[in-house]
């Protein structure tokens, strides 16, 4: 870990103009950022600490909650009204990491997880997203966590948080404070970018700008699930996880709201497989369109090539779940 | 005085069954229990020791080539840096298991991928970290297209290792069989994973070094280092009285060891060197990955009349260590036409050495899948097969087996599983989203023992010491070395203080091969016999005839508390050798695994849902750590089945996935509730103590009964171990 | 302000660059929390932070003064254990030891959490009352890798306490 200055932001504006500065990074849970400053993976100069910040707290917002960015995943998982309006949140919270990661990483830092990418924790390999220009390693790699789809040359990444997913499913927006003072609200859809030949930004966050909370539009209802699979029962990366919150009405598919994790460089929503879905009585012919739909531009690397079929097989026992299908 | 004990024959005596106490074998707690439950218990980083600096590892990043240059001013003008050090002295690969002398040291010359080539020393750990991170060094690389980096590598040059067995004719059994399996199965490569990253803090007097370091087998460490450091072993101490476990890693030193010595010798104060975790998995030993040829020929009742297990391992220029994969199949089912060998690659990766259970663990589990396929061939239940394949004797070496519970063991496993054979068509039965299934295994690990010392002074107060320079790494020692103590000088164990973990008491097996506790056992029995015997003589009564308990010596109708017969303390040090029992019975352990999955028929995701080990492990010396031990076995075989493999990057041979992230042990979530059955044994020819070995048996075997559990609920058979997701979904029934 | 470690204040002045792991283990002299990884991986440095269990490896020193932290040395010693630090001993909860503080710090916590109604991702209903099971146990004792294998008597110590708490 390099030297850093650390510094405690008191209010938003006194954090936006900290964070204005070069090599500037705000901390808040630190479970993520920590990680990477002890490889020397991330190497602020100067580290804020926003945890002081008036941040915390789940309050009504119009039909829907406001979730502070300092609220721990924790703490949101275990929101009664979470648990019962927003239950693939609370379950998508719950599928990630431990319950003692989750006590301190919290609702903003977890939007800004980086990849797991093997080759972006390690120095001694080349990686466009740590060091633009040098290469991707992870390309004729070992790339088994890897992008199927929305990849680059420059980069083959995967965005690896499940919360992410779940709020993309529930069309969640992010509230971002910049360094003016200014307030502006980004879908959680938009927010993460696609790697293209910039992969060294994860999302479209600038200098200085504050995530102070995440809106949860009015409770979706439906049913609403998240399913992860991984390789082994508890504490792993999703390779695949699916957040889906569906309708059914008059045995047609009236609402279907899916994201995907695992897939790409950010939480992944193809608004055609919605429309798909929605209007259709629900049927193996369909899911399997679904799904065809879904993957139609996937691309494997080599060892992720398994997760095409996987993300098929995982995406049609959501569906079969949802719709009141037997497993 | 020292008492020998020579293990040339079997020991029927069966004394410790005679003994009063009524200790031995009880599952009582161990007595270093509230220390580490509560915190107190200190490990090798944890002592306080004044003026300690701290030093952190720089490795290479390169497969194959030179240091040209280390660019250390850079890193020396940083705040507190006090040197970088590449010194000659400092070994760049972990030693092997009972090598007793340095490893390779060639610190310019790099031979592998995250080979430890500098320390960085300075006044904090923060600064340490940060100047290591930043040390500049510039490399002559080998073309890595030319470097064997892979068993599989055309450049890798292969060599037969040990002895193999070549007897009658394999393919000509193979061709007659009525039943026949041809298979390969492979495994990855496994790193041992303890909890405890490998640490050391030395300090030099001038004359001597001094260092707590978490150590398996301190007898041979302290040669080890000695000879890296050109120094006498007499002017080496070594503390390490708790490990954070070893399971192999520990067995002999490793670099951070070395470079905390010469640091503290060229800088005069004390170093602390601890491995980051990520430095453990690339530096320390892995278990090779293996690739298996298993032929098993049989007739019609499934007998088997040819047996075939040809492996291929790794291991680094220079390494005398080969995965003994064959091992166990050297003796445990019949057949008279047998090949066996293994055949040793050299290639550029970290050195292969012992992990938990080097052989049986990975070799058991792909012959017992093959067990399997040679079962659903025959039709024959998997247990029957089993049963109809045991030898009368070694069918190589003709040796007649000592107590053996093999057959019990299947029977009382199956029994308390509640296993059902009958039926092995896959698919048959479905829960909800998952397809279950059972299978089962056999295990086998052969019995080890190495000559140990042990001092036992039963004090003039009552109380008895045990003094052993062995260690416990979390298998039991202080325990079951205390019951053998209390039971033979009839002591509560309350009153036997063992002390274990420092070179200044006598040598003891050393923590590895499951010896040591029936070796540094014996010895300890032996040291009690001798005292017993004095004892005696001071009542002027046949030993024979003296019952030793609660603090009380009595005989005929006289009881006579220590407290009053002893004048001054008695000391007695016995030494246990191996006399070669080992050439005249095929000693070993065995047991069976039964386990019930559920493999999910969409995800390709397997649970493990129920699992069951009946274990023959000659006499438990203490029923509650021994449990453990097989416990702790069984999840080592969840993680070998499931989950577990290193990921080397053919390109330059780096470890990938090398951190406890991406490297995945299993989490209890992985685990079910386990049931172990401890079958009563008592061997002879084990140990005076009639125990054999404990802590691999739980292991050797384990991973194949849960292939075998897949198959069934699911129809796939996989040949590659670990079976993840993917592998299970390319065949998987479409959904 | 400082921090209190098990009712103990302790200053701050260190590298900012400290883990409160390293300051525990390191300033605080309090070696019982360990450090398995440094990574969040394996939960071997678990305490309680203000009540709450959390990975000390993977938090500042400097970002809590004022905060309270409790360490296996503060919720019991050799001679006077918590009931989950004997009932570890008891169902032989653990071999090498090194996990140990960590598995029990986080059992504390995790009973807490429970009583609190907080669900996990094997919970049946999200939005209900978590019950207490051998699965509930496993999935929120997951955090804390034991390599040794212990995890049998690892639940079977927690579903004791739990059971005598009830």
């Amino acid at each position: 870990m390099k030297p850093f200055d650390y510094q405690r932001a008191h209010g938003l504006g006194d954090a936006g103009q900290l964070l204005v500065a070069d090599g500037a990074k705000p901390i808040a849970g630190g479970t993520n950022l920590l990680d990477l400053m002890k490889l020397e993976v991330e190497t602020p100069t100067a580290l804020v600490d926003v945890n002081r910040l008036p941040l915390g707290g789940i309050t009504e917002h119009g039909e829907g909650l406001h979730i502070g960015a300092l609220v721990s995943n924790s703490a949101c998982a275990a929101d009664p009204r979470v648990r019962a309006d927003y239950p693939v949140l609370a379950r998508a919270i719950l599928a990630g990491a431990t319950f003692q990661l989750r006590n301190k990483a919290t609702t903003g830092g977890n939007l800004c997880q980086r990849t797991r990418c093997y080759y972006f924790y390690d120095l001694s390999q080349s990686c466009n997203k740590r060091e633009p220009g040098t290469g991707c390693a992870a390309i004729g790699g070992f790339n088994r966590i890897h992008a199927i789809l929305g990849a680059s040359d420059a980069c083959i990444a995967t965005y690896p948080g499940d919360m992410a997913v779940a709020l993309s499913a529930l069309d969640a927006t992010v509230e971002i404070v910049d360094a003016k003072g200014d307030k502006r609200m980004v879908p959680v859809r938009d927010f993460h970018r696609l790697p293209g030949d910039t992969p060294e930004r994860d999302n479209i966050l600038e200098p200085g700008d504050v995530i102070t909370g995440v809106v949860l539009p009015a409770p979706a209802g439906g049913t609403q699930l998240y399913r992860k699979v991984r390789d082994r029962a508890s504490y792993a990366f999703a390779l695949v996880s699916v957040a889906a919150v569906i309708h059914v009405e008059e045995g047609k598919i009236a609402k279907a709201r899916l994201a995907f994790g695992g897939l790409a460089h950010k939480p992944w929503h193809d608004a055609r497989v919605e429309a798909l879905l929605e209007g259709e009585a629900p049927s193996d012919a369909l899911f399997d369109q679904a799904a065809a739909l879904l993957l139609d531009e996937a691309r494997g690397q080599g060892s992720n090539d398994f997760k095409i079929p996987l993300t098929r097989r995982t995406l049609k026992a959501v569906l079969r779940e949802a719709t009141g299908g037997t497993l | 005085m020292t008492r020998l004990y020579t293990m040339d024959k079997p020991d029927d005596r069966n004394r410790l069954d005679a003994m009063a106490q009524g200790i031995i074998g009880r599952p009582l707690d161990r007595p270093d229990g509230s220390a580490k439950t509560s915190g107190v218990a200190p490990y090798a980083a944890e002592y306080k020791i004044a003026d300690c600096a701290e030093g952190v590892l720089v490795l290479a990043t390169i497969s194959r080539g030179e240091v040209i240059e280390i660019e250390s001013d850079p890193v020396l003008a940083m705040p507190g840096v006090l040197a970088v050090i590449a010194d000659p002295r400092m070994i760049t690969r972990s030693a092997q298991g009972g090598a007793g002398k340095s490893p390779v040291r060639e610190i310019h010359k790099v031979d592998y991928f995250g080979q430890p080539v500098a320390l960085v020393v300075a006044e904090t750990f923060e600064q340490a970290r940060d100047a290591a991170t930043r040390l500049r060094i510039a490399y002559r690389a080998d073309d890595p297209a030319k470097v064997p980096l892979d068993s599989e590598d055309s450049h890798a040059a292969h060599e037969p290792f040990g002895d193999p067995v070549q007897q009658g004719n394999l393919d000509a059994a193979m061709r007659d069989a009525a039943h026949a399996v041809d298979v390969t199965y492979t495994t990855e490569g496994h790193a041992s994973a303890a909890m405890e990253p490998h640490a050391s803090i030395a300090e030099w007097d001038g004359n001597t070094l001094t260092a707590h370091s978490s150590l398996q087998m301190l007898k041979y460490n302290q040669k080890e280092l000695a000879d890296a450091l050109g120094i006498k072993p007499e002017q080496v101490r070594l503390i390490s009285p708790y490990v954070g476990g070893g399971f192999g890693s520990k067995l002999g030193i490793s670099a951070e060891l070395t470079a905390a010595a010469v640091a503290a010798i060229e800088l005069g104060r004390p170093v602390r060197v601890v491995m980051s975790r990520q430095q453990v998995f690339q530096t320390v030993m892995r278990r090779s990955e293996t690739r298996q040829r298993i032929r098993l020929a049989a007739d019609a009742e499934g007998k088997l009349n040819g047996f075939g297990h040809e492996a291929w391992v790794s291991n680094l220029p220079g390494e005398k260590f080969a995965e003994p994969v064959t091992q166990a199949s050297e003796f445990l089912y019949r057949g008279e036409h047998r090949t066996l060998r293994i055949d040793l690659a050299r290639i550029h990766r970290m050195t292969a050495g012992s992990v938990r259970a080097p052989g049986e663990a990975v070799g058991m589990q792909c012959l017992e899948a093959a067990m399997d396929e040679l079962a659903l061939t025959s039709g024959i239940d998997p247990v029957e097969l089993r049963l109809r394949n045991i030898p009368e004797q070694h069918p190589s070496e003709g040796l007649p087996y000592s107590s053996r519970r093999f057959a019990e063991s299947l029977k009382v496993g199956a029994e308390r599983f509640g296993w059902d054979g009958s039926d092995r068509r896959p698919l048959q039965r479905r829960e909800g989203e998952w397809w279950i299934g059972t299978g089962m295994a056999t295990a086998c690990r052969v019995h080890n023992l190495n000559e140990a010392q042990a001092k036992v002074t039963l004090a003039a107060d009552g109380t008895a010491v045990v003094e052993s320079d062995m260690t416990d790494i979390g298998t039991g020692t202080y325990t079951v070395l205390g019951q053998i103590a209390g039971e033979m000088l009839g002591l509560p164990p309350e009153k036997v203080l063992v002390q274990l973990g420092d070179t200044r008491f006598p040598p003891g097996a050393g923590s590895g091969g499951s010896w040591g506790a029936a070796s540094t056992g014996s010895a300890v029995f032996a040291a009690c016999e001798a005292i017993r015997e004095q004892l005696a003589q001071q009542l002027g009564v046949d030993e024979a005839d003296l019952t030793l308990k609660d603090g009380e010596a009595i005989t005929g109708n006289r009881r006579i508390p220590f407290t009053e017969l002893l004048k001054a303390d008695l000391t007695e040090t016995g030494h246990f050798k191996n006399g070669g029992i080992d050439e005249k019975f095929a000693i070993a352990m065995y047991g069976a695994f039964f386990v019930e999955v559920g493999v999910n028929a969409y995800t390709g995701e397997t649970r493990v849902r129920r699992m069951t080990g009946a274990f023959g492990l000659g006499r438990a010396l203490n029923e509650k750590t021994a449990t453990s031990q097989c416990l702790g076995g069984m999840v080592w075989g969840i993680g070998s089945a499931l989950t577990e493999e290193l990921v080397f990057d053919p390109r330059d041979g780096h470890l990938v996935n090398h951190d406890l992230a991406e490297y995945h042990v299993p989490v209890n979530a992985d685990v079910p509730a386990l049931d172990v059955v401890l079958v009563d044994e008592r061997d002879p020819a084990g140990s005076p103590l009639q125990a054999k070995g404990v802590g691999e048996l739980g292991i050797c075997g384990a991973a194949g009964a849960i292939a075998n559990a897949i198959h069934h609920a699911c129809g796939v058979r996989v040949r590659s171990f670990p079976i993840t997701p993917d592998k299970l979904l390319e065949q998987l029934p479409e959904v | 302000m400082p921090i209190t470690i098990n009712g103990v204040d302790h200053e701050l002045d260190v590298d900012p660059r400290t883990s409160l792991l390293d300051f525990l283990r390191r300033d605080a002299g309090l070696t019982g929390t360990k450090k398995g990884c440094d990574h969040g991986q394996c939960g071997a440095c678990t305490v309680l932070l203000n009540g709450q269990r959390i990975n000390s490896c993977l938090t500042l020193a400097v970002m809590h003064d004022g905060d309270s932290v409790t360490t296996i040395e503060g919720l019991g010693t050799p001679d006077a254990p918590h009931p989950l630090q004997a009932a570890f001993v008891r169902h032989d909860g653990y071999q090498c030891g090194y996990c140990t503080p960590g598995q029990i710090c986080s059992a504390k916590a995790m009973l807490d959490e429970i009583a609190a109604g907080w669900t996990s991702y094997v919970s049946d209903d999200v939005a209900g009352t978590p019950k207490l099971s051998e699965d509930e146990i496993r999935e929120r004792m997951s955090g804390n890798v034991c390599r040794c294998g212990a995890y049998s008597n690892i639940v079977a110590a927690i579903s004791e306490v739990a059971e005598a708490q009830a």
